[in-house]
């Protein structure tokens, strides 16, 4: 999909061919189509053997029977890896699938904005960073914010979520947990960084260009994945280069924590048996092709041994994410989970709008979830759920 | 005639409609009533696995809909698009028929194609380059509005412009095959009417209101029920140029009824989405129809 389908076939050409081996063909999906596609392929059984999965679907795939498991041979493949990675991978006690390459989102800041602040980087406990945030803004000039938290993305308010420790769903999973004490606390601290005026209520729609406010210092912080590092470094201008760096997400009492991302590698169901595939997702991930298919994607190796070689842990921009990638948490894995957040957003947004409080917010997050949930709880109750 | 003879021609009448018949039935009226019975279902990704897990909820979806915002965000962006779209779509493509029809315009042939082709050409090359066209910074539209000393519109980036510049496109894709149809119906018209009404001393409009008009009406008629029906069905529009954004200001019923089926896979309240629109566009058609049964048009 999208970057890895490209670089794939370049990959592919370099790697040793296993005589008798059957030939692979990459076919090439966008990201905003991929999702639709491979529930497609399976509704009309035209599935291929092997398939770049996003981390955040696996549960969906593995509920519909679209995937097999990983078999115990393979099972060394997921030893170094990050737990919590793995650990999202993991549903009713089995792998289902090996990942690929890894990421999670932390802040990037302006490092010359937070030092005219008297900073160094931004603290990464709540109450610390708040107060460093408001030293930002005072700094910042008129018209200018601290953070930047777009209205229509749920991964901030998750992220902050997952840092106060919030569980999110309750009872086997077939119930939202939105009203427990530790997502009100997450919510009441997002909401109130749009009350202080340390964040602008505005979506990403509204921002034409990131990268340019970024380097305009309308902001001085915000939230992403390892994806931005390629982007600042081609889109900001050279002067810029210098002012920027990455830190770890905070969290009320240290930091925080973020939900593990990434894709990972499956073999779908119709092809259990075929045992050239698990052989080639071996290869795959091999020390040697993880750091190649770095070289090439820029995607960060979901395995530590890979991530020794290549010399990342001492890179001071994409250190920081294996920090965060060890405080990381796996999110619900349910096949509703995608829709729920959606949910949570458009309540979250209309509360930071003003037509809620924090907790008619986090009730009415919980009805939501609750309903759709619903036919998860018929199939716990009848045992055929995950 | 025996009735033998009779038999064997009722019998040769189905014989001959039989084909188109099993078509209609097979590739209309069955997935019709299909998707009526889905509506009535909780097909989804569970049920998808195995069809045991598919409950009958009755009316459900149904109520379920009437209480989903983004629903009546789609319902309202859906009759906008009818409400504003029908009238442009069908002044458009009747003037342009007109100018086509009209006798001092040299090279007729080359107007019509010119036109026309629009309609002809595939919709998705023809989204991207009107992309490009009503970009914000270095768009075509934009530089001529700027002209007029009128500020730069984010056309597909606002939750304003995005529905009106998604008109514009389909007003543009769409004229042509309306052109065509009122251009048959025009050259239906006969001269000896308009030159007899011009010699009464009618003006140009007094004669189009009186003469022409009156003469069209049945086809104007045909062309708001097509029209309406396209509008209410706009989907890949929409898709291809702002996916429904920004803020949802340009989710048609069409658009959220493929994100409820094929995006969340709810099937069956996509398949609620379905029955809800077909009762909308049959209720608009029968009102077109009535109203124009009591104007006379037919």
């Amino acid at each position: 999909m999208g970057n890895e389908a490209a670089a794939l076939p370049t990959l592919i050409g370099e790697m040793e061919r296993v005589p008798d081996a059957p030939r692979i063909t990459v076919q090439p999906l966008p990201w905003s189509a991929a999702h639709q596609k491979l529930l497609t392929g399976f509704a009309g059984g035209s599935l291929p053997a092997i398939g770049q999965v996003g981390n955040s679907w696996i549960a969906e795939m593995a509920a519909i029977g679209a995937i097999a498991p990983v078999p115990r041979a393979v099972h060394n493949l997921l030893a170094d890896q990050f737990d919590a990675v793995v650990e999202t991978n993991r549903i009713g006690g089995r792998v289902w699938a090996v990942p690929w390459y890894v990421d999670t989102r932390l802040q990037y800041y302006r490092t010359d904005i937070f030092a005219r602040a008297g900073h160094a980087a931004p603290p990464l406990q709540w109450s610390a960073w708040k107060r460093a945030l408001h030293d930002v803004k005072r700094v910042a000039g008129d018209g200018n914010y601290a953070l930047f938290l777009p209205l229509n993305e749920f991964e901030q308010l998750l992220t902050i979520a997952l840092s106060a420790g919030a569980r999110l769903l309750r009872d086997e999973d077939g119930r939202g947990a939105f009203s427990e004490t530790e997502f009100l606390e997450a919510l009441a601290f997002y909401k109130s960084l749009f009350d202080e005026g340390l964040a602008p209520p505005v979506s990403a729609t509204q921002v034409a260009n990131i990268w340019n406010e970024f380097a305009r210092g309308w902001f001085a912080t915000f939230t992403s994945g390892p994806w931005t590092i390629g982007d600042l470094k081609s889109r900001l201008p050279a002067a810029a280069q210098d002012s920027w760096a990455t830190a770890p997400n905070p969290g009320p009492r240290g930091i925080g924590s973020a939900a593990p991302g990434g894709s990972s590698l499956v073999v779908f169901a119709d092809h259990r048996a075929n045992p050239h595939a698990w052989d080639f997702i071996a290869r795959l991930l091999a020390p040697q092709a993880q750091m190649r298919f770095h070289d090439l994607t820029g995607d960060l190796p979901a395995r530590r041994s890979a991530w020794r070689r290549a010399g990342l842990a001492a890179d001071p921009i994409v250190a920081p994410f294996a920090t965060q990638l060890e405080h990381a948490r796996a999110l619900p894995k349910v096949p509703e989970w995608e829709r729920i957040v959606s949910e949570m957003q458009i309540v979250a947004e209309r509360m930071v709008r003003g037509q809620f409080t924090v907790e008619q917010a986090a009730r009415e997050i919980d009805v939501r979830a609750d309903r759709l949930l619903e036919k998860r709880r018929w199939m716990l109750d009848k045992g055929r759920a995950l | 005639m025996s009735a033998k003879r009779r038999a064997d021609e009722v019998r040769a009448g189905w014989a001959m409609s039989a084909p188109a018949l099993a078509a209609i039935l097979l590739f209309f009226v069955a997935p019709a009533l299909a998707s009526l019975f889905l509506s009535f279902t909780d097909f989804d990704i569970y049920a998808l696995a195995d069809i045991s897990n598919l409950r009958f909820v009755g009316f459900e979806n149904y109520a379920r809909l009437i209480e989903n915002p983004l629903f009546w965000k789609a319902m309202s962006n859906s009759v906008l698009f009818v409400a504003i779209g029908t009238p442009l779509v069908v002044a458009l493509s009747l003037c342009a028929a007109m100018l086509v029809h009209s006798r001092w315009l040299s090279w007729r042939p080359l107007w019509r194609v010119a036109l026309f082709a629009p309609y002809v050409t595939t919709l998705v090359a023809t989204a991207v380059v009107w992309r490009y066209l009503l970009n914000t910074r270095y768009g075509l539209v934009n530089y001529l509005l700027s002209l007029f000393g009128a500020g730069p519109i984010d056309w597909l980036g606002s939750p304003t412009a995005s529905l009106p510049a998604i008109l514009i496109f389909v007003a543009w894709k769409t004229f042509g095959y309306n052109m065509i149809i009122f251009l048959a119906a025009l050259q239906t018209v006969p001269r000896e009417l308009e030159e007899a009404a011009r010699i009464d001393g009618a003006g140009r409009l007094a004669r189009l209101r009186h003469v022409t008009l009156p003469a069209i009406a049945p086809t104007v008629l045909l062309v708001s029920v097509l029209t309406v029906a396209a509008m209410f069905q706009l989907f890949t529009e929409p898709y291809v140029m702002t996916e429904g954004g920004p803020a949802q200001s340009t989710v048609t019923v069409l658009y959220f009824m493929y994100e409820e089926g094929f995006k969340w896979w709810n099937l069956g309240s996509g398949a609620a989405v379905a029955v809800l629109l077909f009762l909308c566009i049959l209720g608009v058609t029968l009102v077109q129809l009535r109203l124009a049964r009591r104007g006379g048009a037919i």
